[in-house]
């Protein structure tokens, strides 16, 4: 596996908008894509994402940086130079051809023989399952059919590199479940790298192998999903990906205060925790993380229980925050509502995070 | 509409917001004066009386001799042929125009659009004297040469409408598609620009040729001698004596410019 496939180097593009103003799209972003590796580019809304997959494309060009395929500079070069597809978010998919049409355009544009051409417009249809669909127009299609055949599409050019700009966003929920795991099969069997755009943390998660998170134009952790959820890299991370207590406390002898005149012994935050002398910090700590105590070391009065099938939600008056803690639904003593609770932050999961 | 009035009715407050006292015989009246010229023409083609106001009896005779005046016939090849290089060959810089405009600035866009969209509504007959100076200054020969070149000129901006009006509707993301997919400028613009905008293309064309056959003025004044077009003979035909064969040729005429505007209806009813 080549670690250094598709390289990013210091890109950065900064558009004008119509008011006169600027938008720092990208502002000096690097990374390094692997070979056959699922990495997704995560964020909100605005933060970069589709103009990194457009620079790469050839639909952008940046101001400044370099793009690296297999050590050579595609940067430079127009859209259709380039050995990489995009699954657009829109499908653009050709509404004055068929399905096949659609197909086989790319491989028409190679000069790929026509006997050739038909064999991977069949394979690609058989690879997103839309065997016998060959010649409706796109407009007889779902959304998600439609969506299957952007995808067939850019497969059957084995590009490099396939560029998915929220390709599932506008499904719903159920399809979406399903295309997720098509998609990671997919991308398994043909061993294509993928660069996956999206803003949905729990699809980054099940989905990529490594995530970038993105803020405003810049990468702020690059991680495995293990990692990114487990060590988040700052209270931004810890709240983008997945649900977090982010709690306000200051550094005191042995331990960290927080709200309500709890105490946290340092040694029950995670190790490579950074605690200041002095000062204020950040607590963060998931709810599956927190258990109910006899004794624990935050205490506070519970607001609300909120039953959810395979867990139960405890919010808790801490001081004046709530912390949410969530407990499985089997096997432990509900809390009732009013009642004093006192809760401990298990494996020592709990750590401190850069505001 | 009579549930909607039913209800008014009942409830006694509700106002039917598209019931204007009065309007309902103006709107008759519009349809009336608009149309009975025509249907004078159409039902006087078929009068065999020699003088035009009075009615005489059912008779196709005028037809007969619309179809024997050799005349006539000369007069409608030149308007076909005027009209098919005119259609042609303005329908083809429309469609160069309208790419091309594609790419423009948007100030550039908004001057050149206006520029060539003006001779719209600049009155015809100062274009038809401009353009008749203009070919004898410069030499163009009058008669079907100069006929072909200015009906050319005037048509490019009918033949430009329907086709600016559907690129501007047209969605980028395919075109985006088609490079990514390895499609050069070329290559785009042969299978997919033009494919999308055919219809529009088509229509562009049937407006130009509609309005190419139809043109007096302009041709009136650069024709000649010897490339008198239809409208231009009818014109002629009034001065001197006023025959019912007038009514048979016009309303042919409108017979063809009723299959256009049916023919193009359908064309843009399809794209949809
Ligand atoms: N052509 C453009 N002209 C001006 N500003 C632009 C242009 N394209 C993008 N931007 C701006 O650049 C920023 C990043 O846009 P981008 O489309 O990359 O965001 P994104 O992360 O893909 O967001 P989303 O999740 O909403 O798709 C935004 O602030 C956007 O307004
Ligand atoms: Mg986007």
């Amino acid at each position: 596996m080549n670690e250094k496939y598709l390289e990013i180097r210091n890109i950065t593009k900064v558009f004008q908008t119509p008011e006169g103003g600027e938008v720092r799209a990208l502002d000096d972003v690097s990374l390094d894509i692997a070979s056959g590796e699922f990495f997704i580019l995560l964020g909100p809304s605005g933060c970069g994402k589709t103009t990194l997959l457009r620079s790469i494309a050839g639909l952008e060009y940046p101001d400044s940086g370099e793009i690296v395929l297999q050590g050579e500079r595609i940067d430079d070069k127009p859209p259709y130079e380039r050995p990489v597809n995009t699954v657009f978010q829109s499908y653009a998919l050709f509404p004055h051809m068929t399905v096949s049409a659609n197909i086989a355009f790319g491989l028409e544009m190679e000069n790929v023989d026509k006997a050739q051409v038909s064999a991977r417009v069949t394979e690609a249809l058989a690879q997103v399952r839309l065997e016998g669909y060959e010649n409706r127009m796109p407009s007889q299609l779902s959304g998600g059919q439609q969506q299957r055949v952007a995808l067939a599409r850019a497969l059957a050019k084995k590009p490099k590199v396939l560029l998915l700009d929220e390709p599932l966003s506008a499904l719903d929920l159920k399809l979406r479940r399903g295309m997720q795991v098509e998609l990671k099969r997919l991308q398994r069997e043909t061993g294509i790298t993928f660069v996956f755009v999206t803003h949905d943390q729990e699809e980054a998660m099940s989905m990529g192998d490594r995530i970038a998170v993105f803020s405003e134009g810049k990468i702020v952790q690059l991680d495995t999903p293990v990692e990114v959820y487990r060590r988040p890299v700052n209270a931004y991370v810890a709240d983008f990906i997945g649900e977090t207590n982010l709690i306000k406390g200051t550094v005191v002898a042995g331990g960290i205060s927080l709200p309500g005149g709890n105490i946290l012994p340092t040694d029950q935050l995670a190790a490579d925790s950074v605690i200041p002398a002095s000062g204020e910090v950040t607590v963060a700590i998931r709810p599956e993380d927190l258990v109910l105590a006899t004794n624990g070391m935050i205490s506070g009065t519970v607001r609300d229980v909120i039953f959810t099938g395979d867990s139960v939600r405890v919010h808790v008056a801490v001081g004046d925050v709530e912390v949410i803690a969530s407990l499985a639904s089997y096997g432990t003593q509900i809390p009732e509502q009013g009642s004093k609770v006192t809760l401990n932050p298990e494996h020592r999961a709990a750590r401190t995070v850069a505001s | 509409m009579s549930h909607t009035n039913t209800a008014s009715r009942k409830r006694g407050k509700l106002v039917n917001l598209r019931n204007f006292p009065g309007f309902n015989p103006a709107a008759w009246f519009v349809l009336f004066f608009l149309y009975s010229p025509l249907v004078y023409v159409v039902i006087y083609s078929f009068n065999s009386s020699r003088i035009g106001a009075v009615w005489e009896s059912f008779s196709v005779k005028w037809y007969g001799k619309v179809f024997e005046n050799t005349d006539i016939q000369r007069a409608l090849k030149n308007s076909l042929q005027v009209g098919f290089v005119a259609t042609v060959l303005s329908t083809l810089l429309a469609v160069m125009a309208a790419l091309g405009l594609l790419r423009m600035q948007r100030a550039g866009k908004a001057v050149a659009m206006a520029l060539i969209g003006a001779p719209l509504i600049i009155a015809e007959i100062v274009l038809a004297v401009g353009t008749l100076g203009l070919f004898i200054a410069v030499g163009v020969p009058l008669g079907k040469i100069g006929l072909m070149v200015a009906h050319t000129a005037f048509c490019i901006p009918f033949a430009l409408l329907p086709i600016r009006a559907r690129l501007s509707q047209l969605d980028m993301a395919p075109f985006e598609a088609a490079s990514d997919l390895g499609a050069n400028e070329r290559q785009i613009l042969r299978r997919i620009t033009l494919p999308l905008l055919a219809p529009a293309i088509f229509a562009g064309a049937l407006l130009a040729f509609a309005i190419s056959i139809d043109d007096f003025i302009t041709s009136f004044f650069v024709a000649g001698p010897g490339a008198t077009t239809l409208p231009v003979y009818i014109f002629g035909m009034i001065r001197s004596t006023v025959t019912p064969e007038v009514n048979a040729i016009s309303t042919l005429l409108l017979l063809f410019s009723g299959s256009v505007l049916i023919g193009s209806y359908l064309i843009q009813r399809k794209r949809r």
